[in-house]
């Protein structure tokens, strides 16, 4: 690599920040799990599932993340073999060396959308579904970022080219390769909750958030134990310290 | 074991009388005699040992479940943080515990800077501390890059280049670097057998230095040597108790980010698969590598703005010798202490000033700052040692007073 691709790497990101400066900066909105010690709103997050199996699941994978792992979300190993065996995965070879399909099961990980990364490039127009597994984690300010995002699209204002992409105001650069997946109403809620627009995109980002941080809830209540033993250890070795440093005083 | 040469019998007397641990520790962890005016600042040595302590225990187990394999590294770190026991507490204490163990090595190093613990007798000492940073700088920067996340390749990238700056052989130079004509497989394999084994060279290093200091002891405050027995405590119970209350609240402050907000000192992009194809919008180094980050690109010219960074560290090596004054503490040194001050402001800017963009204003207070920097060390301290008029210095530790 050249001096010239050098520079163009470490300066680059100058004129990609202009760009970015132009995606409004996300909507702060108040999940249940916003606060330090709040948690993942369960029956939000299982109608993020839903969401994210009848809409967004048949261009984005949820790779790292297995079926067992719903536990966390409330559901019993029944239900889960349920919701596995709605998609179709790659059995081992069989006594023939064939390699037939078989439903996915507890123990398999979320199937993904297409065969391999060409496949799912060919299908969107050269642009690829990333991977949601993570998602909340890989943006800044990640929950209110895709719920701003799926909230944000408007019609492009007026002489703006959005050229084969859409129009997105909190979208670095203001144009995104995929289609508005979420209008209200694109799923029927088994709980019956009123399925709006808003409704979903709150839903599915709790799930997501879930997704990307499974640990979310066992960290933090594991962290209020221990910070609260580390605050009595603290003020114990104080008291300890006045009390052996008093001797050298007299 | 105050006991240990009458008492013949027992198990620790059998072992000390052949393998002299017991009263080596005693020596030099026990009775060591300390000054007895060390203020809070003087903790952060100790706590530096610890976090080193804490990277290795948690890197030994992390390495158990990771996988060194530009297909697998990534998939193996969302393994551990997702199916390993308790993964997810282990990796986000080595990640945040890296950024801790520089915050206090940081904090160690401005504590010398302000008390003069460069001087004579201890020039070894500062030198040895030099070489663990440099060290652990190396060490950070190939463990940031293990992940395999997006800022792990690109960062990686860019700072393999610095090398091809090197006239005639750079080239070659980074191509060995890399195992090949990228950042790839056989890069990632060796930065992790090297992140692997240079944190047991820094505790090499770390007894080194610890044999340094305990050689003529610690500097203090006041920084006058000691005039007798009267200026000095046992190291336990007074200071072990001191480095335990330290140890204690830094852990609280420590263990509130790991587990109430793990990833406020990494960056977003790291939890996107590498990508060669994709430069990201923004690449930045960690937060302890910023005013170095921003050294580097203040230089107009590519080998100049490595030459700059590296200088910025090798300076240090200098310092001894460069700062010309007698006295040690800035308490005595009115304009050091000003300088001081200016100088530790500097770095914070350039620490701020390299997450930014190089572009317009920043790259102007980029170079100032820059300019700063070495001005600080080689020409505002050697001047000052002739010029500047001390305060009276104290007669000695124990009765500071005496000499008002």
């Amino acid at each position: 690599m050249n001096i010239f691709t050098l520079s163009f790497l470490i300066f680059s990101f100058t004129f990609s920040l202009i760009s970015a400066d132009k995606a409004l900066k996300p909507e702060q909105y108040p999940f249940s799990f916003s606060k330090p010690l709040g948690k993942i709103d369960k029956n939000s997050a299982q109608r993020g599932l839903q969401v994210y199996i009848e809409v967004c699941a048949s261009c984005h994978g949820l790779k790292h993340v297995a079926y067992r792992s719903l536990e966390g979300l409330g559901y019993n190993k029944d239900q889960i073999n349920r919701i596995a065996a709605q998609f179709q995965v790659d059995d081992l070879p069989n006594e023939e060396g064939e390699i037939l399909k078989r439903a996915a099961i507890y123990s398999d990980y979320f199937v993904e959308p297409y065969e391999n990364y060409n496949t799912a490039k060919a299908a969107n127009n050269g642009a690829y579904p990333p991977d949601l597994s993570l998602m909340v984690k890989a943006r800044k300010d990640g929950a209110n970022y895709i719920r701003s995002l799926l909230l944000g699209y408007t019609d492009a204002p007026n002489g703006f080219d959005v050229g084969e992409g859409y129009y997105n105001k909190y979208m670095a650069g203001n144009i995104i390769a995929m289609p508005q997946p979420l209008y209200g109403d694109d799923v029927e809620y088994k709980d019956g909750t009123n399925a709006t627009l808003e409704q979903e995109v709150n839903d599915l980002v709790t799930f997501l958030t879930w997704t990307s941080m499974p640990d979310l809830e066992d960290r933090r209540s594991a962290g209020l134990k221990v910070i609260f033993f580390l605050f009595i250890m603290t003020i114990v070795f104080y008291l300890s310290y006045r009390k052996i440093w008093s001797e050298l005083k007299k | 074991m105050s006991t240990a040469k009458k008492n013949t019998k027992g198990i620790i007397n059998w072992i000390d009388y052949r393998l002299p641990v017991v009263s080596f520790l005693k020596h030099s962890a026990v009775d060591y005699p300390t000054p007895r005016n060390l203020n809070y600042w003087w903790n952060f040595g100790s706590l530096a040992g610890f976090f080193l302590l804490v990277q290795i225990i948690t890197g030994v187990i992390l390495s158990m479940h990771y996988t060194a394999h530009v297909d697998h590294a990534f998939d193996s770190i969302e393994h551990i943080m997702r199916n390993v026991n308790h993964g997810w507490l282990i990796r986000y204490i080595h990640m945040n515990g890296a950024s801790f163990f520089f915050i206090v090595v940081y904090i160690h190093i401005f504590r010398g800077l302000y008390y003069g613990s460069y001087k004579a007798p201890r020039e070894l000492l500062w030198w040895l501390g030099i070489i663990i940073l440099l060290l652990m700088m190396a060490t950070a920067f190939m463990g940031y890059v293990l992940p395999w996340g997006q800022m792990s390749f690109w960062g990686a990238t860019v700072i393999t280049n610095l090398f091809s700056a090197i006239p005639l052989i750079g080239d070659n130079i980074t191509q060995w670097l890399w195992g090949g004509y990228s950042v790839d497989n056989p890069t990632l394999s060796r930065f992790y057998t090297l992140h692997f084994l240079l944190p047991f060279l820094i505790v090499g290093v770390v007894v080194l230095h610890i044999v340094a200091l305990h050689t003529h002891g610690s500097n203090n405050p006041l920084g006058i040597d000691r005039k007798g027995p009267q200026d000095s405590i046992p190291f336990h119970p007074f200071y072990t108790i001191k480095d335990l209350f330290g140890l204690s609240f830094a852990l609280t402050i420590f263990f509130a980010v790991v587990f109430f907000a793990p990833d406020f000192l990494g960056h977003p992009d790291n939890y996107i698969p590498a990508d060669p194809l994709k430069t990201p919008a923004h690449i930045v180094p960690e937060w302890y590598f910023l005013p170095f980050y921003a050294i580097l690109r203040a230089i107009p010219d590519k080998l100049g703005g490595v030459i700059a960074m590296f200088s910025a560290i090798f300076v240090l090596f200098l310092l001894p010798w460069l700062d010309t004054s007698k006295v040690r503490s800035a308490t005595f040194r009115p304009v050091y202490k000003i300088l001081f001050w200016i100088f530790l402001i500097d770095a914070i800017v350039l620490g701020w000033v390299g997450s930014k963009p190089a572009e317009g204003i920043y790259i102007i207070i980029s170079r100032i700052a820059t300019l700063y920097y070495f001005l600080h060390f080689l020409i505002l301290l050697p001047l000052l040692g002739k010029f500047e008029k001390n305060r009276p210095l104290p007669e000695s530790i124990g009765k500071p007073v005496l000499a008002e």
